[in-house]
């Protein structure tokens, strides 16, 4: 908190009115300190730019991931033609194995859809947690016990099994209420499992953080005021919780890059032809002996990402709360 | 005191119980902590009651029940002639404006992710008070009278010092002009000459918009700086209640005695000499208070009464209430309260002392025990 002042040197008390670093500026000036994080930050808006504009960038190089190119298979066993799976300047990374579809195409739409799944989730995972774990914690008594032994029971069940157990019938179900049939509605349940089985863990760490926060006397304060219950836990508390917030969802959102990458290798994920990187990992297992680009490609990507991601969140950490040094 | 004046807050026989709970899925109450137990005060506009007591004596409690921040058990609690005892939270809601308070601790009083200007803003804008010129203006305003620099609006409190903060916490209390102010030990977190600077601050806020404060503290010697009324409370009971003038130089009951006697002289041969009331045993827990008087398992003049007999609180003199079977009253010795003349206790000389700032800050810096013209020793030791 005193280091605070620190940073950015003595103020200037020349200007009418003295600015203020609001939180947000003294996150991001000892972020900018961080040569690592910022890296890591680069390449993380890198990869959601790239996933963002994945048809451009796939137009400009001329490949799609739904055409098949059987020039670049061999017509004995459909096994990449050329070396390292068939990398030519036509196909970047070369081609699957038995269609010769181009790996690089599958790569960036296999990340839109990956990064679309697992930020859409994130982001309910955070609204859910947060807005359930400040009402149990500031509550309590019977709101607080029927919201925690919610959580109990969501954490308490065997989520992979309930994930790939209820994947079909739960899609028809989403399908019959509009959401498109195949990969739409699959995403659409994944993101809702990711959530529904997210949020408790984040509900926890805020409900802890609201039960020492609203001990304090600016809460206090607040109600002495006269403020409305919404003020004091929106305005009052909220603020409070973002450091616990923010580092949940850094360090949540690569774990559902993963988690949705094992659910797509088990089956539950999205249908060719459409892709992603756990439907690419598992696509390529059967031909790691012969092709072991098509296995590393994806699995590198997939490592980047994720490591990049926790390495932000931990900068972030640090950023908000100069006193928890990094172990 | 004038009488006549509808008093800025009246509290008429409050009790604050906390239930004790067995432990276990189906806790039950097993008793009763009595933190604040029968205590009726009232605070006339522009003056100050000091509430002084030690640690767990439920002078917080107090303060905090009179705002209905603590749900009290039993007891009238009156804001400016207005009985808002049953007022619902939501009703209490345009009430709050009447009151505020100051807490202790100026680092947790204050959000530290709000600017100082939303945060003494947070009145105007919680109670929809729209100030001419608007609320910048206001706050600016209201930064400047309390001693802090206006151009200061955007930033946070983690960049101000302690005293700083605690004149934060003073220029939102007043912002909305309240009638009272609940001072919650607002100056046992600082530094003693800091301490002087704001006295003097909730001193001048009170002659400009004749706000009443009930100031609470452990500090006799501070409240003795502010306070009209003093009252001393001991396990959720007062004691005590006088002038500031009576309660300093003629303390009657055994307690006063024993506080004041604490109070160190910055004279080391002076504190030397000087006799020592050394309470024994410890404070009883109030969760079971004592029989009788809840002072008698400590009290160096309990008599047999004190164990069975509770004593009412009582006006002794004119102005000056004691609950005690033997109050002390000096050259007499103790005697029963039947039949003493309270014109034989009358002294002279201890009059207020000036209240000029200049003399406040040598009083609190230099001679942090008594004021030089009103010596707090409590004579002879007739309990000896």
């Amino acid at each position: 908190m005193v280091k605070v002042a620190l940073i950015d040197g003595p103020d200037s008390l020349t200007g009418s009115e003295v600015a203020s670093r609001s939180l947000r500026k003294i996150v991001w000036t000892r972020l900018r300190r961080d040569k690592l994080a910022m890296v890591c930050l680069f390449i993380l808006i890198a990869l959601y730019l790239i996933a963002i504009f994945a048809p451009v960038i796939c137009g400009l190089l001329g490949v799609d991931p739904y055409s098949f190119d059987k020039e670049s298979i061999s017509d004995s066993g459909g096994g990449p033609v050329g070396t390292w799976g068939g990398i030519s300047t036509e196909h970047p990374l070369g081609v699957e194995w038995g269609t010769g579809r181009d790996i690089f195409a599958q790569l960036l739409y296999g990340l839109r859809i990956s990064l679309l799944i697992a930020t859409t989730a994130t982001i309910l995972t955070v609204f859910f947690g947060t807005v359930l774990g400040i009402i149990s914690g500031y509550a309590g008594g019977k709101t607080d016990a029927v919201i925690g032994r919610t959580m109990d029971l969501i954490l308490a069940f065997p989520f992979l099994l309930i994930i790939l157990a209820m994947s079909g019938v739960l899609t028809q179900r989403l399908t019959a209420l509009g959401v498109p049939d195949g990969n739409p509605s699959r995403i659409t349940y994944l993101i809702i499992v990711l959530s529904i089985f997210g949020w408790p863990y984040l509900a926890r760490i805020v409900r802890g953080q609201v039960l020492s926060v609203r001990e304090r006397e600016f809460v206090e304060a607040s109600i002495a005021m006269g403020a409305s219950r919404y003020r004091i836990l929106f305005k009052e508390i909220l603020p409070n919780l973002w450091a616990p917030i923010l580092v949940y969802a850094t360090l949540t959102l690569p774990t559902y890059v993963g988690t949705e990458a094992a659910l797509s290798f088990l089956g539950v994920g999205v249908l060719p032809p459409d892709t992603s990187f756990g439907g690419m990992l598992g696509n390529s297992v059967s031909y790691f002996s012969v092709v072991p680009s098509y296995l590393f490609i994806p699995g590198v990507v997939l490592v980047v990402l994720v490591v990049t991601f926790n390495l932000v969140g931990d900068a972030v950490r640090d950023a908000l709360d100069p006193r928890a040094g990094r172990v | 005191m004038n009488e006549s004046q509808e008093p800025a807050l009246r509290v008429t026989d409050l009790r604050t119980y906390f239930p004790v709970r067995s432990k276990g899925l189906f806790p039950k109450t097993v008793g009763q902590v009595k933190a604040v137990d029968g205590v009726s005060f009232s605070v006339q506009p522009g003056q100050t009651l000091g509430l002084v007591g030690e640690s767990g004596c439920g002078k917080s409690t107090t303060g905090r029940s009179v705002l209905r921040l603590i749900e009290r058990t039993s007891g009238r609690i009156e804001f400016d002639g207005l009985d808002v005892t049953e007022m619902s939270s939501r009703e209490m809601v345009p009430i709050r404006r009447k009151a505020a308070m100051i807490f202790q601790d100026p680092y947790n009083a204050l959000n530290p992710r709000h600017t100082v200007g939303a945060i003494i803003g947070a009145p105007f804008a919680v109670q929809g008070v729209k100030p001419p010129g608007g609320v910048r203006k206001a706050v600016q305003e209201l930064m400047e009278r309390v001693g802090l620099n206006p151009e200061h609006y955007n930033r946070y409190p983690a960049e101000f010092s302690g005293g700083q903060r605690q004149r934060i916490g003073i220029a939102r209390a007043v912002a909305l002009k309240p009638k009272f102010i609940v001072c919650d030990e607002p100056v046992s977190a600082l530094d003693v000459s800091i301490q002087a600077q704001v006295i003097n601050l909730l001193r001048d806020l009170q002659d400009d918009f004749g706000i009443a404060y009930l100031f609470i503290a452990h500090d006799l010697a501070v409240v003795r700086q502010i306070a009209h009324h003093v009252a001393v409370m001991y396990l959720g009971q007062v004691m005590e209640l006088a002038t500031r003038e009576d309660l300093y130089s003629r303390p009657l009951h055994p307690y006063t005695h024993a506080l004041l006697s604490a109070i160190p002289i910055p004279d080391p041969r002076a504190q030397r000499q000087r006799e020592h009331i050394m309470l024994s045993g410890d404070l009883p827990s109030p969760a079971a208070p004592p029989s009788g008087c809840v002072f008698h398992t400590r009290c160096f003049q309990a008599q047999d009464i004190c164990a069975v007999e509770k004593p009412e609180i009582i006006e002794f003199e004119p102005g000056h209430k004691v609950a005690c079977h033997f109050p002390i009253v000096e050259f007499l010795g103790t005697a029963p309260i039947t039949g003493l003349d309270p014109g034989l206790t009358k002294q002279t000389g201890a009059a207020g002392e000036d209240r000029g700032s200049n003399d406040l800050i040598r009083e609190i810096g230099t001679d942090y025990g008594a004021a030089p013209n009103t010596p707090i020793d409590p004579g002879p030791a007739i309990w000896r």
